[in-house]
């Protein structure tokens, strides 16, 4: 058991900055999930937190150690791959047994901790086969139970999932939840699904281009999200982003309006009039409403069974989603009108920082 | 599919048709021949007919016969002594020339002998120069294979790496591949010269004069070594290539993986590389083999298999008896006894290498 800390962590290759100092604490037994698009670096900093990539600067604590320059099997770390990394000419025993083999364990300590991961993971039956044997599923099972079988302080998992179909997908998140109350262990976790960050996170960083862009709950991200990447990042289908203008501020409310927008009143924030804002609107958000200051003509139905996800270009040729019932009647062609509860608006300045209402 | 392939049969023969027929023509062709020739007396010009000799060519060439003598006695039974007390025994010649006691022996010349308490051994061959053909092959090849094998795999773990200007490396090593083993050979033939030659004059400068000047081509007991070791440097970096082609088929997460477990540089190689490169192994080992067996530019050029047929190999035997001597149903015999050793040797390394169940 360990917490991790991480202090205006860098990270360059030659000129190019990679990770532009992080600062990430994460406490003893929590599930912390790393999410960004493709090449915004988390694997980079994981890999830097397992000590297969060096820091370039700042301070890396795992417990109360600054491991820095401690080589990886000192840090008291496990690290799941995507692409599985077991060893493909031994068998599953022997690949669960392997940190165990290297140090010269004894053969009764080695069976006793193997059977122990074999059972947390349901494949004690599987023991014996080689990994050219096995499904992709089990092969990442076999890969987390030779983490376990390290008892590390801290799990870290590089996609483990994402090699796997749908399916199993969903399986697995499961299983990795329940590992997780289970041992009650740190684990860092890395994916660009914002699903499986959403279901399995105690805390989500947002990182984009090597630059935490918020660190909060599931919720605290969805609701409040600190600026427009992390408004278009969380959720899904994705928020959508209206161009407004503030045209009056009047005591305790103040009045937008923008090409694709009649007007809306909105409680008043330190805004002024003529200031430029971002106003984002989950598509859950957006109801049909005749008097609604959003209006546009259906250009794409997609019938989810559960809902109803309709495209719609706006009056200014701008186009958004709206979620709409399991079984909305609405055709291509159609105008819609569409409202939304001002409490659900998001509001971002010109740079693109939240503005509180 | 398959429906395409009997379509496309008339084109497919013909664009394969002239590398066919050239293969037919320059390699299946005379290989049948030589298996034909091997039982005949065929010369290269000859003014009588060729007739068929069944085995004898075979018999002629890997005759060997084994003869123990006792020491001469007088009447009384005890052994004679010439006067500095050494044993005297009869004269080999009179069982190897018509004696009518010993048919098998008949035209068998003395390939070596060792003394057994009072007796003496004598291991008698009908072809003593192709016998010593054989047994230097075999030591060629028993030493070029390990050797060259695990040096070229010392040269690729060293070469697999990133570093600035690794490619110079690679092609340093590689170099001596490409040029003509021809004029390697004439190239090294100064270096072991013994007089002026390269190594005598770096022996020399090493010991600062204490090492005797050696004749290295030109001394039964070192000419074989001086070969081999010439050769093993000639060919080595080619085996390196086929070793980093297998090394860079290996994942780089199994490293990472055998990292975190903190396996030491050995237990890396042993647990991931090794294991990874087995394929790779099989492979060497069997081109090495079959280069070695082809052994003969280095022999034709440096040593011509002297000094007192040191130096003799198969393949040399080969070309000097069908096209020196003029034998061509002796050199054929010698071509097909190669070609079984290097299929049998092919056919058992590939067992002792194969994959356990
Ligand atoms: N050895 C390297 N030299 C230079 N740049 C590198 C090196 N390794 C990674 N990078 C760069 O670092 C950035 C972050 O890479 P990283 O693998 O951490 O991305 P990621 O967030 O994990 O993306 P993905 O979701 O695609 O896995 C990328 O832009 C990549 O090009
Ligand atoms: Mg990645």
């Amino acid at each position: 058991m360990a917490s991790v800390s991480l202090k205006n962590v860098r990270k360059n290759y030659g000129a190019a900055d990679i990770i532009k100092g992080v600062d990430i604490e994460i406490a003893d037994g929590e599930f912390c999930v790393f999410v960004g698009p493709s090449g915004c670096g988390k694997s980079t900093l994981l890999r830097m937190i397992a000590g297969l990539e060096d820091i370039s600067g700042g301070t890396l604590s795992i417990g109360d150690r600054v491991v820095n320059d401690l080589p990886p099997k000192d840090r008291s770390i496990a690290m799941v791959f995507q692409s599985y990394a077991i060893f493909p000419h031994m068998t599953v025993r022997e690949n669960l047994a392997f940190g165990l083999t290297i140090a010269n364990a004894p053969k009764a300590e080695k069976d006793a901790k193997v059977a122990e991961a074999a059972r947390i993971l349901q494949m004690e039956h599987l023991l014996e086969r080689r990994p050219s044997q096995l499904s992709g599923g089990q092969r990442q099972r076999v890969a987390i139970g030779r983490a376990i079988v390290r008892k590390p302080g801290v799990f870290l998992f590089d996609e483990p999932l994402s090699n796997l179909d749908a399916a199993l997908r969903v399986d697995m998140r499961m299983e990795l939840a329940k590992l997780h109350a289970d041992l009650k262990a740190t684990m860092v976790y890395v994916t660009h699904d914002q699903v499986e960050a959403m279901t399995l996170a105690d805390k989500i960083v947002v990182l984009n281009a090597g630059i935490v862009q918020q660190v909060g709950t599931p919720l605290e991200l969805y609701h409040r999200p600190a600026n427009k990447f992390v408004a278009g990042f969380i959720g899904s289908p994705k928020m959508n982003f209206l161009e407004v203008t503030v045209e009056a501020v009047d005591g305790g409310s103040m009045r937008l309006s923008g090409p694709a927008l009649q007007g809306l009143t909105l409680p008043a924030s330190d805004n002024r009039a003529g200031d430029k804002l971002t106003l984002g609107v989950r598509p859950h958000d957006l109801t049909a409403m005749n008097d609604g200051p959003l209006s546009g003509t259906v250009i794409l139905v997609e019938h989810l069974g559960n809902e109803t996800l309709v495209s719609l270009s706006l009056t200014n040729g701008q186009g958004i989603i709206v979620a709409l019932d399991g079984d909305t009647n609405c055709h291509v062609g159609q105008t819609l009108t569409l409202g939304f509860p001002p409490n659900k608006v998001h509001l971002f300045n010109e740079g693109g920082t939240r503005v509180i209402v | 599919m398959a429906s395409k392939f009997t379509r496309s049969n008339a084109t497919g023969w013909m664009m394969a048709g002239p590398a066919a027929a050239l293969m037919a023509l320059f390699i299946v062709l005379p290989f049948i021949f030589a298996i034909g020739f091997s039982f005949t007396n065929q010369r290269l010009i000859s003014p009588n007919p060729t007739q068929f000799v069944g085995l004898s060519n075979y018999s002629q060439l890997l005759g060997v016969g084994l003869l123990v003598l006792e020491p001469e006695k007088d009447e009384a039974g005890s052994v004679l002594r010439t006067d500095d007390g050494s044993l005297t025994y009869p004269a080999l010649r009179g069982f190897t020339r018509n004696n009518p006691d010993y048919p098998q022996f008949d035209g068998m010349r003395e390939w070596f002998s060792l003394s057994l308490g009072e007796n003496r051994i004598y291991v008698l061959a009908r072809d003593v120069v192709f016998i010593k053909a054989i047994v230097n092959t075999v030591i060629f090849v028993m030493v070029v294979a390990p050797l060259q094998g695990g040096l070229a795999l010392v040269l690729a773990l060293l070469i697999n790496q990133k570093l600035r200007g690794i490619n110079f490396f690679r092609a340093v090593y590689f170099m001596p591949v490409v040029v003509s083993i021809v004029v390697v050979s004439l190239l090294w033939r100064f270096i072991y010269d013994g007089q002026s030659g390269l190594l005598n004059n770096l022996l020399g400068a090493l010991t600062f004069g204490a090492f005797p000047r050696i004749d290295w081509l030109g001394n039964p007991n070192t000419a074989l070594g001086a070969i081999i070791a010439m050769s093993i440097w000639q060919a080595v970096g080619f085996h390196m290539v086929i070793w980093l082609s297998g090394l860079q088929t290996i994942s780089p997460s199994l490293y990472e993986a055998a990292a975190i477990e903190g396996a030491s540089p050995w237990q890396t190689f042993r647990y991931v590389t090794w294991p990874g490169l087995r394929n790779t192994a099989v492979l060497v080992l069997i081109v090495i083999t079959m280069q070695a067996f082809a052994l003969f530019a280095q022999i034709d050029v440096m040593t011509s298999g002297g000094p007192l047929d040191s130096t003799q190999t198969i393949v040399f035997q080969a070309v000097e008896r069908g096209y020196g001597k003029q034998d061509i149903s002796g050199g054929s015999t010698i071509s097909v006894i190669l070609f079984v050793f290097v299929l049998a040797i092919s056919l058992l390394q590939r067992w002792l290498t194969r994959e356990k169940k």
